[in-house]
């Protein structure tokens, strides 16, 4: 395919929630290309549309901003591209301002911002549709006049929507309006709106409605547990048959691959146990990101997400963290990664570092088999008060221990930290919106992409050493024990036990830890294997309940409270900050935690039970 | 009086907005929001949970904010 001439370059700016991504979506289609600006965690989103005459124009989507006077990361990266000073970045030849015509009051302040640039602009007037459902009358001509630069109404929710902006924009474009930079850009939009704009009332009526029910003190509360409840449910009952299903899937296709390699048995093990076992243990998270996601984005997509935030904001600040944490770490209970992959809804980045740190401590499903593995073999099934499951408690114990656990982090990272400055709120609630599929169709394929390409890559080369690890050199001669304990991996083990001896992990245990660094759930499979169960899990409860002691299964339930072990979240971490320093932080103070919790758990249940 | 001393569904206008230090980077943006001399402002709600944040009308817009930030924002209120 010969790539068509870009014959303009244009950067799309506008408010937060003005509509600006449904725009690029329409303009651009699926021809996007969403990567990161250089050296940040700002995501970079690049299209590509055709005018009327089939000039190509390259759009780039810039993230939404108050103001220039950049209080953001995302709003330095705004500002910077539109005046050409981001390193690797061209200036764009004319920018395209986006406004909800329904906001016009805080809208148009930006628009006056924008223009003191002296570039080249169009406004695009966006969500006309809704305005004129309010009764909203807007005189474009005056307008167009007022600001001296076109005007095009746009309807970026409908088909062809946007055809009247992408046709200005092919035309001939007037030059840049220099203005005087110390007018009060408030007294302008409000001469402008008293002169080209009419409103019946300053909110939408369905807004006001849905608010008083919404954001009541207990209707509120009460509609955010159900919302939370349905998205656990459909998490869990829709997303494990998949991950089930992936998994046979992958693991048929190595063994069929894997039975065309019987002759060479050591080839035969790396497709198998190492890449296909690696592509398995990638795709597996799919499931979990896409439904959370799937979620996450209708939530934010119809303005709900910052109305939870609103309603417990001021639970979270208690512990040093901001209403907009509770999503991501609410969805770190299934899996830390899309956790840590949704807090880029949080703006600041000191609440964003804080979410992030703390989100592999809330108790992600991968800890389960563990979980199950020890209540069952060292807890009585027996109630307790007549109504209550021992099991059921020690499990709810643990959760619990996670979730105190995080608040005690978050509480301590406030307090260490040097940066004492306020942490602002300030939050936009935006009128409710119904989330067009499109955007969240389009939305859904950019997270799957940013998993499998850029931890997936991690994830699998992991999985691919640790096989190494756990392969090499082979057993000897006669050897009478499982050929994991002569690997690479076993060695490890073995000298890992003496770090591990204090705490009261056998060196069983020290040795699945290794391979048990790909995922969490993997250690069970591990321990089987160590003690030659391989493929028989059920006998695993049976052995551990009569070889270990109490003492020793409580501690590595302790260990599991912290889990630090888990590479793919670090992989996740390196990715969503850029940074390792934050990856070693991670996984210092998670293994610290861990090695004081299981000792203290060791040593003190020893010392009742002796 | 302060945006933060309103009663709930109260009306007032803004007078200005104070630095709580020099440059303070919440009151600029709260100015950026809108909160400037003259503009009608309205206590739409409070949360849940020690009635904080407050739920704003400022403009055509709502915001949330942080008892902390909305006693920067000085108002007189209108019967």
């Amino acid at each position: 395919m010969i790539e068509s001439v870009v014959s303009l370059r244009l950067a799309l700016v506008g408010n937060p929630n003005c509509g600006k991504t449904a725009l690029f979506n329409q303009l651009t289609g699926g021809r996007q290309k969403v990567a990161n600006y250089a050296g940040v965690t700002v995501e970079r989103k690049e299209g590509r549309f055709s005018g009327p005459s089939g000039r190509t124009f390259q759009l780039i989507d810039l993230p939404g901003a108050y103001s220039l006077e950049a209080a953001s990361p995302d709003e330095v990266i705004t500002r910077d591209v539109c005046l050409g000073h981001f390193p690797g970045e061209t200036a764009p030849d004319a920018i395209v301002c986006v406004a909800d015509a329904t906001n016009l009051r805080l809208h148009l302040r930006f628009v006056l911002e924008v223009r003191r640039l002296g570039r080249p602009m169009v406004l695009a007037l966006n969500m006309m549709d809704a305005a004129r459902k309010r009764g909203i009358d807007i005189d474009v001509a005056k307008l167009e006049a007022a600001l001296g630069i076109p005007v095009v109404e746009t309807v970026a929710v409908r088909r062809g929507g946007a055809a009247a902006l992408a046709a200005r924009l092919d035309g001939e474009l007037p030059p840049a309006v220099l203005v005087d930079a110390s007018s009060d850009l408030h007294a302008e939009v409000r001469a402008m709106l008293a002169d080209a704009v009419s409103m019946p009332r300053r909110t939408a009526e369905i807004d006001d409605a849905l608010d008083r029910f919404v954001l009541h003190p207990l209707l509120g509360l009460g509609v955010l547990a159900v919302i939370m409840f349905l998205i656990f449910q459909a998490v869990f009952s829709w997303a494990e048959p998949l991950m089930e299903g992936i998994e046979a899937a992958v693991g048929m296709i190595g063994t069929w691959v894997g039975s065309g390699l019987a002759s060479m048995p050591m080839l035969q093990s790396l497709v198998v146990d190492g890449i296909f076992a690696g592509v398995g243990g990638v795709l597996v998270f799919l499931p979990q990101i896409l439904i959370l996601f799937l979620f996450i984005l209708a939530l934010e997509e119809s303005g709900y997400l910052p109305r939870a935030a609103f309603l417990l904001d001021r639970l979270m600040l208690k512990a040093g963290l901001t209403g907009r944490s509770f999503i991501p770490l609410l969805s770190s209970f299934a899996c830390a990664i899309p956790g840590i992959m949704a807090t880029r809804s949080i703006q600041d980045p000191r609440d964003r570092l804080t979410t992030i740190l703390i989100a592999p401590l809330m108790t992600c499903s991968a800890r389960l088999p563990v979980y199950a593995l020890l209540i069952a073999a060292f807890i009585p099934n027996q109630k307790v008060a007549g109504m209550f499951n021992l099991q059921g408690i020690v499990l709810f114990t643990l959760y619990v221990a996670g979730i105190v656990s995080a608040l005690a982090v978050a509480w301590v990272i406030k307090l260490i930290r040097r940066d004492k400055s306020e942490h602002a709120l300030l939050m936009e609630l935006p009128s409710y919106r119904i989330p067009h599929p499109r955007d969240i169709a389009i939305g859904l394929w950019e997270r799957a992409n940013i998993f499998l390409k850029r931890v997936g890559g991690i994830i699998l080369s992991l999985t691919i050493i640790l096989w190494f690890l756990s392969t090499f050199p082979g057993a000897p001669e006669g050897a009478t024990e499982p050929a994991i304990n002569y690997s690479f991996a076993g060695m490890l083990g073995r000298w890992l036990h003496v770090l591990f001896e204090p705490i009261g992990f056998n060196w069983q245990i020290s040795i699945a830890l290794v391979p048990g660094l790909a995922a969490r759930e993997v250690a069970v499979s591990s321990l089987a294997t160590v003690y030659a169960l391989s493929g028989h899990e059920e006998g695993l409860q049976a052995i551990v309940a009569a070889q270990w002691s109490m003492a020793t299964a409580f501690s590595l339930l302790a260990w599991y409270v912290f889990a630090p072990m888990c590479l793919s979240t670090l992989a996740t971490v390196r990715r969503e900050t850029n940074s390792w320093r934050q990856v070693w932080i991670m996984a210092g103070y998670l293994f610290a935690l861990a090695y004081i919790a299981s000792f203290l758990t060791y040593q003190i249940t020893r010392a009742f039970s002796a | 009086m302060r945006l933060s001393e309103l009663s709930q569904g109260a009306d007032a206008v803004v007078q200005e907005v104070e630095n709580v230090m020099d440059g303070d980077p919440i009151a600029r943006r709260l100015r950026d929001y809108g909160f400037v001399r003259g503009e009608p402002v309205r206590l739409v709600g409070r949360g849940p949970i020690g009635a904080d944040p407050l739920l704003v009308q400022i403009g055509f817009t709502r915001f949330a904010l942080r008892r902390a930030e909305a006693a920067r924002v000085i108002v007189e209120s209108v019967p």
